[in-house]
C-alpha cells in the first residue's frame, strides 16, 4: 500500500522506514533484536542497543526514544542476568542521548534482546542506500570480522580477537554519523547479517549502480585472518555466499579475505558512499574523532548494475 | 600409526572444528576421519586441515560427510594458523621511544599520535612494528595509539615489543597489543624488511 508520507517503506531492503510528519521533520522507525553473541549479559545489552540504534544512524537520524523487546527463561536462569542486560542496553541508550520509555517481556527458553528505536531527520536529509553514485567512493567505519570472532569465542581461541571484536560491536555508530553529517553523503547503510558483500549488494542494486572492493583495503579485526583460515566460520557466512551471486572476485583475493567478506555483522560499521573529492577528508575527520577503522574500501562505476567485483 | 573416527554429527558449528583439532593434536601420526553431516562444517573441517598443511580427502554418503585427515610424524598443528595478508608491503619501522623525534616531550607525543594515525591510510600496510626502549610504552594499556595499533593489527601487521623493555618499564602485564618478542626476533625482523628507525 503506497502512502504519500512514507519517504523510505518496505520496498527498498533499506535500515529504517521513515515517515515525514511535516515539512521539517520525518520519523524514522526500526526494531532489531537477537540471541546472546557473548556471554557477559552487561555487554550483551550494550551491543543489543548499539544494533538496534544503528539503524537510526544509517538512515542520518538522530535517535529520540526506545523500547524494549526482551525475551528471558524466567525461573531457569537469575534475575540479575535479565537485570545486568537491560542495564546495558539503558546505559548505551543513554550515551546515544536518547531515553528507552517502555517495553515487553515474554517468557521463553533462550533470552533474546533488542529495542524498537524512534529517531527524527529532516525530510530532505535522509540517507537512504540507493543514491549512490558512479564515481563515488566507499568509506566503511569499522573493522570486519564480527562473528568468526564469535566463533572463535566459542572454541576459546583468538581472545585478543574477540576482545576486540566485542569492543566494537559495542561501539555506537553515532560519532561516525556525525562527522559525515558534513559531508556529501549520497547513500548510506550498515553493515549487519548479510556482511559486507550483501549490505553493499543492496546499495548497488538500490542504486542500479555497481561497486569495486579493494580487498587489501578492507579494515579487519585482529586474528580474524587467522581464525577463517582454521575454518571458524559461521554457517550464516556461507549462506551468504550461497545467495549472494552478484559478487565476482580476482583470482589473487585469499580464502580467508573471502570468508571475511561474507561474514554475518553484528553491530557493523556504517558504508558510506561519497563523491570522490571528499573522501579523503571525509576518512581523515573519522580517524581524528576516533573512528580509527575508517577506510576507503572501494568505489562506485556504472559498468552493470547490482554487480560486485572484489579485487 | 593408529586410525580414529570422530562422530560430528548432530554439532553446532564450531564443535566439529574444535573436536578435529584435539584429535589431531593428540595423534603422534595416523589416519584420522570425521563425520559430520552438512556443508559447512565440512567446508569449515576441510579449512582447518589445509592451515595445519594437513590433506584432507572427502567422500559423502547419503549427505554425511567423511572427511579423512592424514597426519605424518613430526607435524604439528598450530593453534593459529598462518594466513598470508596480501596487504603487507615488506617494510617495518623500529619504534626506539614512545615520542616522536628528538626536542619537546610534548610535542613527540602529539607527533607519534599523528605518525600512527597516517600509517593507517598507507598502502599497503607495513609487515611490522616493532617496539624497543620506551617505545613499548606505545603498546600497553592506556597508550594514546592502542587503536591505531590494533587496526594495524588487524591489517595483518606483525605488532613486536621488546620482552626485556617491557620488563624494565615493569609494564609487561599492560600489553595491549602485538607479543612480546626477543632481541634474536627484532634483528631478524630488522633484516628480513626494509626498516626505518624512529
Amino acid at each position: 500500500m503506497q502512502h504519500s508520507n512514507v519517504l523510505v517503506g518496505i520496498t527498498t531492503s533499506d535500515d529504517a522506514g521513515v515517515y515525514k510528519l511535516n515539512e521539517t521533520t520525518a520519523l524514522v522507525q526500526t526494531v532489531d533484536f537477537f540471541t546472546p553473541i557473548v556471554d557477559d549479559p552487561y555487554l550483551f545489552g550494550q551491543i543489543a542497543a548499539a544494533n538496534s540504534l544503528s539503524d537510526i544512524y544509517a538512515m542520518g537520524a538522530v535517535p529520540l526514544t526506545a523500547l524494549n523487546l526482551v525475551a528471558f527463561p524466567n525461573g531457569k536462569l537469575h534475575q540479575e542476568v535479565l537485570l545486568a542486560i537491560l542495564k546495558g542496553g539503558q546505559d548505551k541508550v543513554a550515551e546515544a542521548g536518547a531515553v528507552i520509555i517502555g517495553g515487553h517481556t515474554i517468557d521463553d527458553n533462550e533470552p533474546k534482546y533488542g529495542l524498537a528505536v524512534t529517531g527524527t531527520v529532516h525530510p530532505d536529509r535522509v540517507w537512504t542506500n540507493a543514491g549512490a553514485q558512479p564515481g563515488d567512493v566507499l568509506v566503511l567505519t569499522k573493522a570486519l570480522g564480527t562473528g568468526i570472532l564469535a566463533s572463535a569465542a566459542r572454541a576459546d581461541l583468538f581472545a585478543q580477537g574477540v576482545a576486540a571484536a566485542t569492543a566494537g560491536m559495542a561501539t555506537l555508530n553515532a560519532v561516525a554519523a556525525k562527522v559525515a553529517a558534513d559531508f556529501t553523503i549520497h547513500a548510506c547503510t550498515d553493515i549487519t547479517g548479510f556482511g559486507l558483500c550483501g549490505h553493499v549488494y543492496e546499495m548497488a542494486a538500490g542504486s542500479k549502480v555497481s561497486v569495486v572492493i579493494d580487498s587489501t583495503a578492507l579494515p579487519l579485526l585482529p586474528e580474524a585472518l587467522e581464525a577463517a583460515a582454521m575454518g571458524l566460520v559461521p554457517g550464516g557466512a556461507y549462506a551468504n555466499r550461497k545467495y549472494l551471486t552478484a559478487v565476482t572476485f580476482a583470482e589473487t583475493v585469499p580464502e580467508p579475505i573471502r570468508d571475511i567478506s561474507f561474514d554475518p555483522q553484528t553491530s557493523g560499521g556504517l558504508l558510506f558512499a561519497v563523491p570522490e573529492n571528499q573522501a579523503g577528508e571525509l576518512v581523515r575527520e573519522l580517524q581524528a574523532a576516533g573512528v580509527v577503522a575508517a577506510m576507503r574500501i572501494g568505489y562506485v562505476t556504472n559498468e552493470g548494475s547490482g554487480k560486485i567485483y572484489v579485487r | 600409526m593408529s586410525d580414529k573416527i570422530i562422530d560430528c554429527r548432530g554439532m553446532a558449528c564450531p564443535g566439529p572444528v574444535i573436536s578435529t583439532k584435539k584429535a589431531i593434536e593428540g595423534t603422534e601420526s595416523g589416519k584420522i576421519t570425521i563425520i559430520v553431516d552438512n556443508e559447512v562444517a565440512k567446508t569449515n573441517v576441510t579449512k582447518f586441515a589445509a592451515a595445519n598443511n594437513l590433506s584432507s580427502a572427502v567422500e559423502n554418503q547419503d549427505g554425511h560427510y567423511y572427511v579423512t585427515i592424514v597426519k605424518g610424524t613430526g607435524q604439528a598443528v598450530s593453534a593459529t594458523a598462518t594466513a598470508a595478508n596480501p596487504a603487507n608491503s615488506g617494510q617495518a619501522y623500529l619504534i626506539t621511544q614512545d615520542t616522536l623525534g628528538h626536542g619537546s616531550p610534548e610535542l613527540g607525543a602529539v607527533l607519534i599520535k599523528a605518525f600512527m594515525t597516517t600509517l593507517l591510510e598507507v598502502k599497503p600496510a607495513p609487515s611490522a612494528i616493532l617496539m624497543l626502549n620506551s617505545g613499548v610504552k606505545l603498546a600497553v594499556k592506556g597508550s594514546p595509539v592502542l587503536d591505531q595499533l590494533t587496526t594495524l593489527a588487524g591489517r595483518g601487521v606483525t605488532i613486536l615489543a621488546c620482552g626485556t623493555c617491557l620488563d624494565y618499564y615493569q609494564c609487561k602485564a599492560e600489553l595491549a597489543v602485538g607479543e612480546v618478542t626477543n632481541m634474536y626476533t627484532i634483528v631478524e625482523t630488522v633484516s628480513q624488511n626494509k626498516t626505518v628507525t624512529l
